[in-house]
């Protein structure tokens, strides 16, 4: 993945909480990640890439930005049932919104939610991570992107 | 008059969002659903006005489900709202008898003026 490709990626999450919140978040500096210590927080949504290319797509957040943003959305109901698919609904229409940029072929699956920090997404050893850390109304999320 | 609108949808969050907004823009939503499947096993006892349609679900996906339903009800109207951005997409979507997409993320005003242009044929 280039750097061009990762500036897909920064765009489109500053666009998903511009679009659903009128305010983006404050993304820091992507950086390499090490897949053996990749970033996992509360809730994780994770999608998997085929086609024209393979990995995955993944968004890790706490769930005070999650709870945050359902209510500024009008969802009343914050429990973790919809803290999970908010996580897998965020995941999803970042990896999809890359299609714009990698084609039709890019393929998505449908989201995979994992619960809890402790747990860790397996990625194989010979393949890059980059993660962009960003913060909206100060809570801390990354995307994490694996393509081959 | 107040139309019936079905929302087929895997997120049970994106579901309610186009519930709030679009009850507020005079329809009533008679069925929910959250994979192609159980929207057409929910589709003929409610037979809605209106559709919104997600592309990427479960079980069955919303190309095949469009498909299905308009074999039902052919006049159906259908907005397809999916994450999917490319233009393959949703000429795709549009082929298979959708009438309208909209791209996620949305704003309320987004999916009021993409059901508006549905429904007017704009």
């Amino acid at each position: 993945m280039d750097e061009d490709q990762l500036r897909v990626f920064v765009g489109i999450v500053q666009k998903y909480f511009e679009s659903e919140t009128g305010k983006g978040p404050d993304t820091g500096s992507p950086y390499l990640g090490d897949v053996s210590d990749l970033p996992m927080l509360d809730f994780t949504g994770v999608i998997g890439i085929s086609g024209v290319r393979q990995g995955c797509v993944y968004i890790t957040a706490g769930p005070d930005l999650l709870r945050a943003l359902l209510l500024h959305v009008g969802e009343t109901d914050v429990s973790d049932h919809n803290l999970c698919d908010l996580a897998g609904e965020i995941a999803n229409t970042i990896a999809g919104n890359a299609r714009l940029h990698f084609g039709h072929d890019f393929m998505i699956s449908v989201p995979v939610i994992v619960r809890g920090a402790a747990q860790a997404i397996h990625m194989p050893r010979n393949t890059k991570a980059y993660v962009i850390p960003f913060r909206w109304r100060k809570h801390p999320a990354s995307l994490v992107v694996s393509l081959q | 008059m107040e139309l019936k609108l079905m929302i087929i949808d895997d997120s049970n969050v994106i579901r309610g969002k186009i519930s709030r907004a679009l009850t507020r823009h005079n329809m009533r939503v008679v069925a929910t659903a959250a994979n192609g499947e159980e929207a057409v096993d929910r589709f003929m006892p409610e037979k809605p006005d209106v559709v919104t349609m997600d592309l990427t679900m479960p079980r069955m996906d919303g190309l095949e489900c469009i498909r299905k339903l308009k074999k039902i009800k052919p006049d159906i109207k259908i907005l397809v709202v999916s994450a999917l951005a490319d233009k393959a997409t949703a000429i795709q979507a549009l082929k298979e008898g959708a009438q309208g997409f909209l791209c996620k993320p949305f704003s309320d005003d987004d999916l009021t003026d993409a059901m508006d242009e549905l429904l007017t044929g704009a």
